[in-house]
């Protein structure tokens, strides 16, 4: 392998831009001429729009023009991905996603109309004087009430505010519910998995340009996926052909899937671009953000565990409402179904497993994928219910694991939830978590926290996800609109140094650092010679763009297949250059060789010969050496991790304080052990805050309780522990040529559950009788769990 | 407008500015020093730190007008001349104490007035002195860790 190559903990080239104020995000781009929109936002979460008066607005200082719903009635929806078909085979309900809200607003912050001024000011005051009459109705907000009513609907349209209900996997159904019912022991347990807001640090911004002389569109915009925004954009909304619309992603402050999605300010800084003549942009203030980025997770979920009565699993069965908000997010549909339900067996051989989803429509944001997306809530019903089984079984939290365990012996394991999991050993990752959480020393942890009058307990948890979205074949199949491949070009230049396009968007992950080992790798050249190019439409191939833990899995895969492409290329040019044939020809370290003799010419060389080619034969060869790969993986990829966590609760007060934090994990191969390090802590810290702290909480009415950053409680620096992460215990990826897993979203999937299993063991072992307490494990919900 | 006048790594700047524009929109907008960033509107978030009169001070929090005068340093000012890193954002890279780099600029100014106050924080200060400066992305495990290596105290690093 080259210096810096596959397995390196290189530091991080895209940090010093960082670290001396030079990095570019979306608001710091004001083009000449810019002009500023800002929305006027529904303040109530359901009514009909009676009449909207822009005139006091359009008479005000600044004020270039003011859009209502009415100048988007002609354009299309925002759509959802996938199409998810209920239990009976027909199609889920889809209701149109406006640009600007028309006859009816659906959530507080639904916008309505937008102001474009000279000055953000000028705009703000302007859109405080648009005068809507807005009949306000009764809001649809608890999701059980929301099915059962269908008198006050979301959607006018539709008969029922039930988006789908869908069962996997339906034939199932009844296999399940005859085991379930014949089983000696069932643990049942009804549960939340509280609503989050993702609040990546940069708030959303977007800034349309037009070029009246070309008839070419340009959005900048904080995306993760600017290709999939582009063509959103181009075949659903404004229907600008996709060649004459440019989509730029430069650096992007967090998004943790809240921009995934496109959002309709984005076509709405276009179409006004065009209208005015003049750059149009649009940032949004936290309070926007809070009421308008797609939030995550917010089931109500009850699962039932049968088991035999020494712990064998025998079967999960699950009921789950999820929430879908106002409007149909991109993957608002995939996030619930097939992001979620095919995990249900988790990391067992489990023989039946049915789940139900119904999806609601509700007076809120709309709920879509938020880091780890489906895997978190089924990790978390899982791993909770096993271990209330555990309790009631009397056995320990590890052996019931182990004693269910797919084994390394049964890869490739199908499981009942309907996944091929094609390698991992979760033995081997529970005994590295003994080992580094000390789980032996536990119980003198314990006693020493007694001594202080603390109550102190252990949480355990397993997990396995599904990464490397998607293999379109199967997605399909499942209900997707789009493939889930990615792309990469590999351009080496004459001067030998590389550039490399890749589908894939960077916004902390490190891409720009960890790609380049990958091509430096296969090559055998310095790191430093390849630059990756990301978040451009007019720039890269193509791209599914960056969640799902998928960058390295199938972009780097993509990265992979180029590079490979272009040795084989370069391998004819050597041939010809050492006059030999290029069976004859070896590639190592850099150089190529003909075997057997002592001819040898350098990549460099090789590179430069590409674009100087008097002597090629050109029926042979063709000039140039760069190469494109579009990358479709074969199956998911399926990290697995186990997690250890120790609290504190304070029995006066139910203050939970985290002592450690320990999570083993295999990702398959490691590119970068210290970006993954920092993956897996980040992801840590949302899975923290999660079980302790953040919940998105909206009143009866629809109002958004926490809605600043002083109302909904972000974990901070002193809320966390030292987060010990181990990724050595690896079993490879089969089907990927890298053999790399994802390692983006484990934190937040893992650790919720251990957790909470670490509290109601706190609380067990204190003489507690509770065997749930619902996220955020709040002092109030401890404190009324011990005093109950 | 007022026409206001402050002393910004080290250069004397001059800004016309509205008795509404706060020092945050005054450094980004009108003076295009677009390193110190805005991330909340409550004042919460901390990516918008900076020195004033050598303090730390949430430059969302005051008028562009109560700056008239003052001494200003942000994040675009902190590597030395010669454009190599200080001691403190050099640990941040080695320590991997930045993802996105949204909070960074904030989290560098803050770190720094930290350790002019504080030069050897033992981990629980420096995590009580971060309560105003919120990371998305890190956990602020390598955040705490650059901090540490920075003030010297390698062997208080947690193992990464």
């Amino acid at each position: 392998m080259a210096d810096g190559g596959i397995g390196a903990a290189t530091k991080r080239r895209e940090d010093v831009r960082f670290l001396t104020g030079r990095g570019q995000y979306t608001d710091d781009y004001t083009p000449a001429g810019t002009t500023y929109a800002v929305f006027a936002r529904s303040q109530v979460a359901h009514g009909t729009i009676k009449s909207i008066d822009t005139s006091a607005a359009e008479a005000m200082p600044g004020v270039l023009a003011v859009l209502t719903g009415e100048d988007f009635v002609e354009v299309g929806g925002n759509p959802a991905g996938w199409l998810i078909n209920n239990r009976n085979g027909t199609p889920m309900k889809e209701p149109k996603r406006p640009v600007l809200a028309h006859g009816k607003v659906r959530h507080v912050g639904d916008a309505f109309a937008a102001v474009i001024a000279e000055t953000a000011e000028q705009a703000m005051d302007a859109a405080e004087a648009i005068d809507a009459d807005i009949e306000e109705h009764d809001a649809v907000i608890d999701m059980k009430a929301a099915v059962a009513d269908a008198g006050t609907r979301v959607h006018d349209e539709l008969t029922d505010n039930v988006c789908f209900d869908w069962g996997w996997i339906e034939d199932n159904r009844q296999a399940t519910d005859e085991a379930i019912k014949a089983a000696p022991h069932v643990t049942t347990l009804e549960l939340v998995n509280n609503r989050l807001v993702p609040n990546a640090l940069e708030p959303r911004c977007s800034i349309g340009e037009y070029n009246p002389g070309t008839g070419d569109y340009k959005l900048t915009t904080t995306s993760q996926n600017p290709h999939l925004t582009r063509l959103l954009i181009s075949a659903f909304v404004l229907g600008i052909p996709e060649n004459k619309l440019t989509v730029h992603a430069p650096d992007v402050g967090g998004g943790f899937g809240s921009k995934i999605y496109h959002y309709g300010e984005e076509a709405l800084v276009l179409a006004a671009a065009k209208k005015l003549g003049r750059p149009v942009k649009w940032t949004a203030s936290r309070s926007e953000a809070f009421l308008t980025d797609a939030h995550g997770r917010d089931h109500v979920t009850k699962i039932e565990l049968a088991t035999e009565t020494d712990g064998t699993f025998i079967a999960f069965r699950t009921e789950t409402y999820a929430n879908v908000g106002a409007y149909l997010s991109n993957f608002s549909t995939a996030t619930p179904t097939f992001l979620h339900g095919t995990l249900m067996a988790g990391n067992y051989t489990v023989p039946n497993v049915y789940v139900n989803v119904k999806a609601v429509f509700t007076n809120t944001a709309p709920v879509d994928a938020y880091r780890g997306a489906g895997r978190p809530e089924a990790t978390y019903s899982l791993e909770r219910v096993i271990d209330k089984c555990a309790r009631e079984l009397g056995m320990d939290p590890i052996a019931i694991r182990r004693k269910n365990f797919v084994k390394p012996d049964q890869y490739p394991f199908t499981s009942a939830a309907g996944l091929e999991y094609d390698s991992g050993n979760y033995d081997a990752l529970v005994d590295g978590l003994e080992g580094l959480a000390d789980i032996k020393g536990f119980e003198a942890r314990r006693a020493e926290s007694e001594s202080r009058g603390m109550l102190r307990g252990l949480g355990i948890n397993t997990y396995i996800e599904a990464c490397g979205i998607a293999p379109s074949n199967l997605v399909g199949v499942l209900g997707s609109r789009v493939g889930l491949y990615d792309a990469a070009t590999v351009r080496v230049n004459a001067t030998g140094n590389i550039s490399v396009m890749v589908g894939a968007h960077s916004h902390g992950q490190g891409h720009e650092t960890a790609f380049p080992q990958v091509v430096a790798d296969l090559l055998g050249v310095d790191p430093e010679s390849v630059e990756i190019v990301h978040g451009d439409t007019s720039k890269i191939p193509f791209g599914m763009g960056t969640y799902g833990s998928r960058s390295l899995a199938v972009c780097g895969s993509a990265v992979y297949r180029a590079t490979e492409k272009i040795i084989k290329k370069a391998t004819l040019i050597a041939a010809h250059m050492m006059e030999s044939d290029a069976e004859q020809v070896d590639f190592e370290d850099g150089v190529f060789s003909v075997r057997g003799t002592n001819k040898t010419v350098g990549f460099g060389d090789v590179a430069l010969k590409a674009y100087i080619p008097h002597d090629f034969p050109l029926e042979e060869i063709e000039p140039g050496l760069e190469e494109t790969a579009f990358y479709d993986p074969a199956n998911f990829t399926y990290p697995s991790g186990a997690y250890a966590c120790e609290v504190e609760v304070d029995p006066d007060t139910g203050k939970v304080t985290i002592c450690s934090m320990v999570a083993v994990d295999d990702f398959g191969t490691v590119v970068n052990p210290m970006i993954v390090t920092g993956q897996v802590q980040g992801g840590l810290a949302q899975g923290i805050g999660q079980a302790l702290l953040e919940n998105a909480v909206y009143d009866e009415n629809g109002q958004l309780n926490s809605g600043s950053l002083m109302d909904y409680a972000m974990p901070r620096a002193d809320d966390l522990p030292n987060l010990v992460v181990d990724h050595s215990h690896m079993t490879r990826c089969t089907h990927n040529p890298l053999g790399v897993k994802g390692c983006g979203e484990a934190g937040a999937i893992g650790s919720p559950p251990t957790v909470v299993n670490a509290v109601i063991d706190a609380l067990s072992r204190a003489g507690h009788d509770v065997a749930h307490i619902d996220m955020p494990v709040s002092p109030a919900r401890v404190w009324e769990a011990m005093n109950k | 407008m007022p026409n206001i006048t402050m002393t910004i790594n080290g250069r004397d700047m001059s800004a016309e500015v509205e008795n509404r524009t706060l020092l945050s929109s005054a450094l980004r907008e009108t003076l295009n020093l677009t390193g110190t960033h805005v991330g909340c509107d409550t004042s919460q978030c901390g990516a918008c730190v900076v020195h004033v009169n050598g303090k730390p001070v949430k430059s969302c929090t005051m008028f562009a007008v109560e700056a008239a005068g003052a001494t200003v340093d942000t994040i675009e000012g902190q590597a030395h001349s010669d454009g190599s890193l200080t001691v403190l954002q050099q640990a941040f890279q080695d320590h991997h104490g930045l993802q996105c780099g949204f909070c960074t600029p904030g989290m560098i100014m803050s770190a720094a007035a930290l350790l002019k106050e504080n030069p050897t924080p033992s981990e629980a200060e420096i995590r009580d002195y971060l309560e105003g400066n919120i990371c998305r992305c890190t956990g602020y495990q390598g955040i705490v860790n650059a901090i540490l290596a920075a003030s010297g105290q390698t062997a208080a690093i947690a193992a990464e």
